[in-house]
């Protein structure tokens, strides 16, 4: 034994057991099953170039449902999509008049910084491009000359959810706002709040989850009187349910937003409801009144915002809404 | 001429200073840590009479876990720091991390455990190519990892989206293997009444783990070798290149520890996450006593600097404030403790 090598040691310590635990396991990828969406017949109509440039952070699964519609329009509309992002306002600005120089037919665009963008938009309007505002923006889409806008009103989102909650006769609600200085987020509570006037606000740091997680605890053990808990996006409520039910405490649940796992805790009855804007319709109404708007000059909305929700998806309307989550169209 | 004559021995032998005993309290106020100290006991006294469930056991469990998170890696990223090089990619490192052990098991559909050992594989991996970049170019660490981070930020984002299909991780809480390493890297243990994470002994165990091989073995001293003249310590034998690859592989070994709490915890992750949270982390090393510069700190304070930011994190939610000045706070927390950290030095030295 003069020879023993520890690196073939290790070799060995690592592998073996590796390989025995190589067995399939349960609950993985799924086998590759065919998607329902976009197989059918195209649009006769020439092939357009519509820019789809949003604020949307990296890596927030809200802005790959509104993607996901709006390839779905483009691919029924026979339109190349060019999808862009930046979070911060100026940049967004550069993308918009990048997308001008590239000639495109056609721009769907979110107002969440509207002072940044509106050189970059009238440079867009100019040149007689039609400009489709959504998500954000409300108010000052038709000002920015937008022909119409497709979202949910933040603030009524937050009052249908006050009131869902008054309706279950909570009366002390914690609103979880995952990224300070979001005006959109802050809405969202503010209208909670017109409903529920003791809500309070907690801010936490929405890149963190285990930040997330302990500063809720800490809030919960901090207001004993809080009777429930809502979370502004689909994993922020995931995180927060964890949180609650780990500190044994009774809060209620509730959410913005959707994903699949959220749709199954609904309908397990953990969550109990959550307030959907139906970002997919964002994406797909979009192009596709664009694209409406190349084909018969037509403008959907009659110069009023094309609301896309708040639509609330409770216990009862969740098993409906789940098999559209895992397609991730909800 | 003359002047030979002044310069007499001085009539009684006095002790060469360099093996004087100095007395305990000097001692004391030399240790790196100590500014930290006295500001973490200022604030928890500070919180403690502002609010009253700051000081019930289990909102100080809570502050300890939301300690834990930041002070894992804060062992790693002060070994580093002391080494006299700083990682800005460890934030996005620990993403990566765990989007390697869940997308890897996911995907291929295998127990849970052969994504966790993969991702330590990664973890060692991104901390060796760190440090082999860094000793091959010659470059300041700030820049090498700064592009370390960029490209682990890009990688975390396109990766996900090209393996699972969207922005997050897919759940893999039903899987094979999922419970047993919940039970080790996101677990509770119940004292007295009060549930504490896991994380919290985890930590702990890190720190003494480096305080012992910083304080007692050949290695620790390397590293203070290397972080405080790297030329001499390469003159004197010191393996200056397998020390400082070693201290990235460390601190991409903190890092699969929380990247693994992460997944574990939440059973999915964002491929967004993680980013800014490397400042946390060297906030802390800082607070505590390490020096940018290298050559100089503990792991002690290390813990303490992430001990300070738990607390003031979780006390502003207990004393019900504004956070909107939170940030502002943090700065000024870490203005004060690097003040007091060089006078409390420089007095030490003096003396």
């Amino acid at each position: 034994m003069k020879n023993f090598s520890w690196r073939k040691a290790a070799i060995v310590a690592t592998v073996v057991p590796m390989m025995a635990l190589s067995a399939c396991s349960s609950g993985g990828r799924p086998a590759e099953s065919g998607n329902g969406a976009a197989a059918g017949q195209v649009a006769t109509t020439d092939r357009i170039k519509i820019a789809l440039i949003t604020h949307a952070a990296p890596g927030d699964t809200f802005w790959d449902i509104v993607r996901k519609g709006a390839e779905e329009a483009a691919a029924k509309d026979n339109v190349e999509l060019l999808y862009t992002s930046d979070p911060e306002g100026g940049r967004q600005a550069q993308l918009i008049e990048q997308a001008v120089d590239q000639k495109v037919d056609g721009i769907a665009v979110t107002l969440a910084k509207p002072d940044a963008l509106k050189s970059a938009l009238k440079k867009a309007t100019d040149a007689g491009i039609p400009v489709v505002s959504l998500n954000a923006g409300e108010t000052v889409s038709a000002q920015l000359g937008a022909f119409t806008h497709f979202g949910s009103n933040e603030k009524l989102a937050g009052a249908a959810v006050g009131q869902k909650l008054a309706g279950e006769s909570l009366s002390h609600p914690i609103c979880v706002i995952q990224e300070q200085g979001h005006v959109g987020l802050e809405a969202r509570c503010a209208g909670v709040k017109e409903k529920i006037p003791a809500t309070e606000i907690l801010y936490v740091t929405g890149t963190d989850m285990t930040q997330v997680s302990s500063t809720v605890t800490a809030k919960l053990q901090a207001t004993a009187d809080a009777d429930a808990i809502i979370g502004l996006g689909a994993p922020y409520t995931l995180t927060i349910l964890k949180a609650v039910s780990s500190a044994g405490s009774k809060v209620k649940v509730a959410s913005f937003d959707m994903n699949a796992e959220l749709a199954q805790k609904i309908a397990d009855g953990e969550i109990l409801f959550t307030v959907d804007q139906q970002p997919w319709l964002q994406g797909y109404g979009a192009i596709d009144s664009i694209w409406q708007n190349k084909r018969g000059g037509f403008t959907i909305g009659g110069g009023q915002p094309v609301l896309t929700g708040p639509a609330i998806v409770d216990k009862a309307a969740a098993a409906d809404a789940l098999q559209f989550a895992q397609q991730g169209v909800r | 001429m003359t002047a030979t004559n002044t310069l007499k021995r001085p009539a009684a032998a006095i002790k060469d200073e360099r093996i004087g005993k100095r007395n305990p309290l000097q001692k004391l106020l030399g240790r790196p840590e100590v500014g930290a100290l006295v500001g973490a006991i200022v604030l928890f006294i500070f919180f403690a009479s502002v609010s009253q469930t700051f000081i019930q056991p289990n909102a100080f469990a809570t502050v300890l876990y939301g300690s834990s998170t930041i002070g894992i890696m804060a062992v790693g990223v002060s070994l580093l720091m002391i080494g006299g090089e700083f990682d800005l990619s460890t934030g996005v490192a620990v993403i990566s991390s765990a989007l390697t052990a869940s997308m890897f098991s996911w995907y291929f559909s295998v127990n849970v455990w052969v994504g966790v050992v993969l991702a330590l594989v990664v973890s060692l991996g991104i901390g060796y190519i760190n440090g082999w970049i860094l000793m091959k170019t010659k470059l300041p660490s700030f820049i090498v990892t700064l592009a370390t981070f960029l490209m682990l930020t890009g990688l975390n984002l396109g990766l996900t989206r090209l393996i699972g299909g969207g922005v997050s991780s897919p759940s893999i809480s039903s899987m094979d293997g999922f419970v047993s390493a919940k039970a080790v890297f996101s677990s509770s243990v119940n004292i007295g009444g009060v549930d504490v994470k896991n994380t919290v002994f985890i930590w702990i165990a890190l720190v003494a783990v480096a305080s012992w091989v910083l304080l007692r073995t050949k290695v620790g001293n390397w590293i203070f070798a290397v972080g405080g003249d790297e030329n001499a310590a390469r003159a004197v034998g010191v393996p200056v290149k397998a020390t400082k690859i070693g201290l990235f592989m460390a601190v991409g070994f903190c890092g699969w520890v929380l990247g693994m709490h992460n997944l574990f915890a939440f059973d999915a992750v964002q491929s967004g996450e993680g980013v800014g949270n490397e400042f946390l982390y060297i906030i802390a090393a800082v607070i505590g006593g390490c020096l940018l510069t290298g050559g100089y700190g503990s792991a002690v304070g290390g813990a303490i600097g992430a001990f300070i930011f738990g607390m003031a994190n979780k006390g502003i939610v207990y004393a019900q404030w504004n956070p909107d000045w939170f940030k502002f706070f943090l700065g000024l927390m870490l203005l004060l403790a690097t003040i007091v950290n060089l006078i409390v030095k420089r007095r030490a030295e003096l003396k």
